[in-house]
């Protein structure tokens, strides 16, 4: 008869140390990178969810305290309906709102993600959780920024060169004077000089 | 001249022309008002960043600042509509599948009959209907739901109505996910240009005045003053809009990459009410697919909040009469009256009670008129 409380005891205090967090995440390295993250922050059970169909009945089914999500993946709107959740044995899980003077919240939608968790989770228990994933979608953000830089000089290095090709052989000039032919041109115009090849581009495009 | 500023959230629709025609045709730089516009990438998201200070105002779901008022999904701080942006917008489709088995059964597809269209989507799909709509608290779930319990037979129990983010809505349909969907424009046309799927109705065949989406503000702003230029361009926005002349200019604007990044043709179909239903291109013609007139659709009615929040609050086992009761507050009548004075915008002579000239009420396919003393 005394082993039923006692029991109780030593599952409330597993309780309080172990979560159960689902990650949100398609892309299976920056899953990894999380999980990662998440397992130098404590012992939690993690699970990772990366095929967003049916995402709310897959989360139903694994009724985790926390879920963490990107914010900018639009399969956010399905984790509203786990608000309703109202059968006998679903647990409502909520947006998390901090109203603690850090601004817990604030901090996590500007790092880029969101967390619903479980009625009742106290702050304390969410914040190192909370902590390890914000620095780590901070990361995510700075490298798609720099990926997206990158990109993008990449490719206006790529039109400039086939309009410096396209002046070289129209007007018999080479590739310096082509390229000089083009800054002013764009100077002229007010204009950037990967803008006036782009242009030349299409145009030579349209008349070939 | 350094104009004070405002950020906007929108989200990439047909009805984030105002926002977008604001800033764009310069009605906002003409009232005093720097606004710069953020794209959100979902509801939720933008219902976020407008609560926690990322915006200051937002392109919104008509029934999220009531639903939050509720206290279903919200995230904080508490937010109130300011005005009304457009009514109606949306349209249902069918899978190819289902439409097949519709077409089958002799149903003509008239992009207009809700009766006719309901009754024949019901009989061609049978028990366990799976309909997607963007999120849980909107005007898509709103009208699935009258539709489906107005039709002479029709077990909403049958009916499973799932979360699908529009861009997300073509290609769930495309795979099976769901057999329905209300989304709203261009996200049904694209389903169609997709081939994923066939259009059945404009969300206006069901409720011909359906109080879309609203310009959103945090309930506990300081200043609400501050939004007035801002109300003000958005007033002329609408009106701009509301002008048959405006459409070619709207669409290529709205199709830019940074707003809708789509062909201006496909934006054009919703503003035009010329819709393709169809992958083999049939066309059918529909008056107000989406309105923007604010003359008609722009004052935030008491009686249109209340509508959202009862139904919201029996959805989610809430009372009744004080779901209602905070769902009237949340859409600000009194800011409209306030902000809007001296322009010579329409607003009902007493709030929510009495109609102005112009100012519509509108009516549901089973005929009934919407009514505050007939809310349920």
């Amino acid at each position: 008869m005394d082993l039923v409380p006692w029991l109780h005891v030593v599952d409330a205090r597993l309780m309080s140390v172990r979560l159960s967090i689902v990650v949100v995440e398609p892309d299976q390295e920056r899953a990894r990178l999380i999980v990662e993250s998440l397992r130098a922050a404590g012992d939690h059970e993690i699970l990772v969810i990366r095929e967003t169909t049916g995402l709310a009945r897959r989360i139903g089914q694994a009724d985790p305290d926390i879920v963490l999500i990107d914010i900018a993946d639009p399969s956010r709107d399905t984790l509203e309906e786990l608000a309703l959740a109202s059968g006998p044995l679903e647990r409502p899980v909520a947006m998390f709102v901090d109203r603690s003077e850090q601004g817990l919240t604030r901090a996590a939608i500007e790092a880029g993600v969101s967390a619903y968790v479980v009625d009742g989770l106290r702050a304390e228990r969410l914040k190192p959780v909370l902590d390890a994933a914000m620095a780590r979608f901070q990361m995510f953000r700075q490298m798609r920024t720099e990926l997206a830089a990158t990109r993008r000089a990449l490719e206006e290095r790529k039109v400039i060169d086939r309009a410096k090709g396209l002046l070289m052989k129209a007007r018999g000039i080479d590739e310096g004077e082509a390229y000089a032919l083009l800054r002013r041109t764009a100077m002229d115009q007010g204009r950037r000089v990967a803008d006036v090849a782009e242009a030349l581009v299409t145009a030579a495009g349209l008349l070939s | 001249m350094n104009l004070p500023a405002l950020s906007v959230g929108f989200t990439p629709l047909v009805d984030a022309a105002p926002v977008i025609v604001a800033r764009e045709m310069g009605f906002a730089r003409a009232e005093g008002v720097a606004i710069t516009l953020h794209r959100a990438p979902s509801w939720s998201a933008s219902r976020d960043m407008l609560a926690f200070g990322a915006v200051d105002a937002a392109h919104m779901l008509s029934a999220v600042p009531v639903a939050t008022a509720l206290g279903l999904g919200g995230a904080g701080a508490p937010i109130h509509a300011l005005s009304v942006l457009s009514v109606n917008g949306n349209v249902i489709g069918v899978s190819r599948a289902l439409a097949s088995r519709m077409r089958g059964q002799g149903f003509g597809f008239d992009f207009r009959d809700a009766r006719a269209a309901g009754t024949a989507l019901l009989d061609a799909a049978g028990p366990g209907l799976r309909v997607g709509v963007p999120f849980p608290f909107s005007m898509h779930a709103e009208l699935i739901r009258y539709w489906f319990a107005a039709l002479p037979a029709a077990p909403e129990a049958g009916v499973e109505i799932r979360t699908v983010p529009p861009p997300l809505m073509a290609e769930a349909i495309g795979a099976g996910e769901i057999d329905a969907f209300c989304v709203g424009e261009p996200w049904g046309s694209i389903a169609v240009e997709t081939g994923t799927g066939e259009l059945l109705l404009p969300g206006c065949a069901i409720w011909d005045a359906a109080p879309e989406k609203v310009l959103a503000m945090r309930a506990g702003e300081a200043e609400p003053a501050r939004f007035t230029p801002l109300m003000r361009a958005l007033w002329r926005a609408g009106r701009w809009l509301a002008q048959p002349g405006s459409r070619t200019a709207a669409a290529e604007v709205l199709a830019r990459p940074e707003y809708l990044d789509m062909p201006a043709e496909v934006v054009d179909r919703a503003l035009s009410g010329r819709m393709t239903v169809s992958a083999r291109g049939d066309a059918r013609r529909v008056e107000r697919l989406v309105a923007f007139d604010p003359d008609q659709a722009g004052f935030p009615w008491g009686d249109q909040a209340a509508w959202i929040g009862r139904r919201l609050a029996r959805r989610a086992g809430l009372d009744l009469e004080s779901a209602e009761r905070a769902a009237r507050e949340v859409f600000r009548g009194d800011l409209y009256r306030q902000m809007l004075a001296g322009t010579g915008a329409a607003m009902p002579s007493a709030e929510s009670r009495d109609t102005a000239p112009g100012l519509q009420r509108g009516r549901f396919f089973d005929s009934r008129v919407f009514d505050t003393s007939r809310v349920e």
